[in-house]
């Protein structure tokens, strides 16, 4: 049975009130600009899709033979155009595109804008005012599929607007791996991506969701997430960002409902060119015994901007402990990095809050020591800059180290 | 091997060297006593070629050719090496990737493997460089990637600081080896040597020492006759020798 008219309705008379709704951080967009409807049929395979697609999707984290993934899932532009899981993992989990699975669950009212707000700003209203698609993912209570689920949200064309809806919900005990690229298909592509992600992590779940981020000069991104843990629930985030993107800002939220929940956040951004980037994570310490850490690396080079946040807030009457670690290196004289860190404690007289945030350079010590041993200064800078961003994310595929490491040899010489 | 001329150098605008004329052959372990702040370490560092250590005068040779100009790597790829006091922490670059940086052609992994054992590193590979390790730890981490680097010449700065007297054996026992001391061909490595407490001649058999003072090289003679004279009058007497 579909999700209610009623509730559907309720969610849109929210989003049009907040349509014109600046976001708290980052430049204000004019979403007027992007008009453009594309729709796709679907494809057999990952195969089959152009050469273009394929390359921008693979760089982001897809493989594209299914190798060691549970399901896929890509959407180009407008368009779900594959979505397959693996047969070895059927009655483990199902996944399918959010306005199909809101056809399907009529109780999927309480998660469907749930813990993300419709009318927070005008990205969140656009999103529900024009949705298009977004994956729905759901593990069932005590499975624990072996691989990683891998999905692709892919702009191909100009002036689009990408207004995915994501909902995951790890069942009581149950376990999933995400990987999800979003990226361009074109370089020079200008256009917007609104993803709002609704996660739920149940009793005893752990959900590790991991996001490459591949954009260009002239895209904005407006990624608006929420993730809502129960007890013993873990939620682990990592997050990469190593292209160039026109602004983005994220400030994703994990709420930790339940006593003894976790979360984690790892945040790797090199910010090049002119990005505008304003990202952090805000971890909501709410239930007994729970534990919070967000680690975030940013390199600045060239004229970006980065703004690092993050919040760690106590809400317990029980016992908390979280750490935020944020750590900047600028490569440019033109470049600009602001780490923003912030505690708060709502009464929590047992919580244990900590914070270092730290901004400097390469240092010349540590340069020098290594050429001491016989390594050159352009690489000595670069095996202590892939040091730095290195946070053993798992299933990060060999090439996005390797890209790590071309990316730092372009930029690093400014360093020195 | 090494031999420097009328070196003057100086750190900011302290001159830490004043006129330094020194040489050693291939093979030799010579040893620097000396006051701190005497001009020691500005010595190992200028001959490893950090760039805080500025030569205004003077030159330095390095089997046969003028190095004076030469960038730290270069010096270290010609057959220098430097063990650190306190070397620096390098959080992100654990031990095990710096080994495999050094030993770059990698055809010696199982004599990697059998250095680690000896140094008893093996629980430290996936830690960060110095990130938490003991005064004996560093310095045993410093001697491993020595030996993997294999230079000719190495320079040791207080190789016994830090270190509890157990390890103090380990340590002089890695010294010799790095040295190929334990061998009888393959005589030819050198060693240049700061100590202070002199705990390090017990362990390692040194030809010839000097006391720095004041930025120079003074009474050049037996290490242990040196040390021996240190220990009855300390460094006064070396005003009065200048």
């Amino acid at each position: 049975m579909p999700v209610r008219n009623a509730y559907l309705s309720e969610i849109q008379a929210l989003a049009d009130k907040a349509r014109d709704k600046r976001a708290l951080y980052g430049p204000d967009l004019d979403l007027s600009r992007y008009t453009q409807h594309i729709e796709r049929g679907k494809v057999e395979s990952l195969e089959s899709l152009s050469h273009q697609v394929k390359e921008a999707a693979i760089l982001s984290g897809m493989n594209m033979k299914e190798e060691n993934r549970s399901g896929s899932f890509l959407q180009i532009d407008q368009s779900v155009v594959y979505e397959s899981l693996n047969k070895a993992y059927e009655g483990q989990l199902e996944m399918m595109s959010t306005p199909a699975a809101l056809d399907k669950y009529d109780w999927l009212e309480e998660y469907y804008w749930k813990a993300v707000s419709a009318d927070q700003d005008k990205y969140t209203a656009q999103a529900a005012l024009n949705m298009t698609h977004g994956y729905f993912i759901r593990v069932f209570a005590h499975q624990k599929p072996q691989y990683p689920v891998q999905s692709c949200l892919l702009v191909a064309e100009n002036y689009v607007s990408q207004n995915v809806h994501n909902v995951i919900i790890v069942e009581e005990g149950a376990e999933l791996q995400v990987i999800t690229g979003c990226t361009l298909s074109k370089s020079d592509a200008e256009g917007i991506h609104l993803g709002i992600s609704e996660f739920y992590v149940k009793k005893g779940g752990k959900l590790m969701f991991t996001m490459i981020h591949n954009w260009a000069d002239n895209f904005h991104v407006r990624p608006r997430t929420k993730v809502v843990v129960e007890e013993d629930g873990a939620f682990i985030s990592n997050y990469v960002l190593l292209k160039p993107v026109k602004s983005i800002q994220a400030f994703p939220v994990a709420h930790l409902k339940g006593d003894r929940a976790s979360a984690k956040f790892n945040t790797i951004v090199y910010g090049l060119k002119d990005s505008y980037i304003d990202l952090g994570s805000r971890i909501i310490l709410e239930g007994k015994d729970t534990r919070g850490e967000s680690i975030a690396r940013t390199i600045a080079a060239d004229e970006s901007v980065i703004y690092s946040r993050g919040d760690l807030i106590a809400a317990t009457r029980g016992y908390c402990l979280a750490h935020l670690d944020c750590r900047g290196i600028l490569f440019s004289e033109k470049a600009k990095i602001f780490a923003i860190p912030e505690l708060a404690s709502h009464g929590s007289l047992k919580s244990e809050l900590s914070h270092e945030a730290s901004i400097g350079p390469i240092s010349e010590e540590q340069v020098e020591y290594l050429m001491s041993r016989g390594i050159s200064q352009e690489d000595a800078v670069s095996v202590i800059t892939s040091g730095f961003l290195n946070l053993d994310i798992p299933y990060i595929p060999e090439f996005l180290d390797k890209n790590i490491k071309e990316v730092i040899k372009a930029t690093a010489k400014e360093a020195l | 091997m090494l031999r420097t001329e009328d070196l003057w150098v100086s750190v900011g605008d302290r001159q830490v060297l004043k006129g330094v004329n020194f040489s050693m052959k291939y093979g030799e372990i010579n040893v620097l006593f000396g006051p701190n702040g005497a001009g020691k370490t500005s010595f190992m560092m200028t001959l490893m070629g950090f760039p805080r250590y500025r030569v205004e005068q003077g030159k330095i040779f390095y089997k046969g050719e003028d190095i004076t100009a030469y960038d730290i790597y270069e010096r270290a790829r010609l057959g220098l090496g430097v063990s650190f006091q306190r070397p620096p922490t390098v959080k992100g670059v654990t031990l095990k990737k710096m080994i495999e940086i050094i030993n770059t052609n990698g055809a010696d992994s199982a004599g990697v493997d059998a250095k680690i054992e000896k140094l008893n590193l093996g629980g430290h590979l996936e830690r960060g460089l110095n990130d938490g390790f003991s005064g004996g730890e560093m310095k045993r981490s410093e001697l491993l990637q020595l030996m993997i680097q294999r230079p000719d010449l190495v320079l040791i700065d207080e190789p016994e600081s830090g270190v509890d007297i157990e390890n103090i054996a380990l340590v002089g026992e890695a010294i010799n080896t790095l040295l190929g001391k334990d061998k009888v061909k393959d005589q030819t490595r050198g060693a240049l040597i700061i100590t202070h407490t002199g705990y390090i001649l017990d362990f390692v058999n040194a030809d010839k020492g000097y006391i720095v003072f004041d930025g120079n090289l003074l009474c050049r003679g037996n290490p242990r006759d040196i040390l021996s004279e240190i220990k009855k009058h300390g460094y006064r007497r070396c005003a009065e020798c200048r």
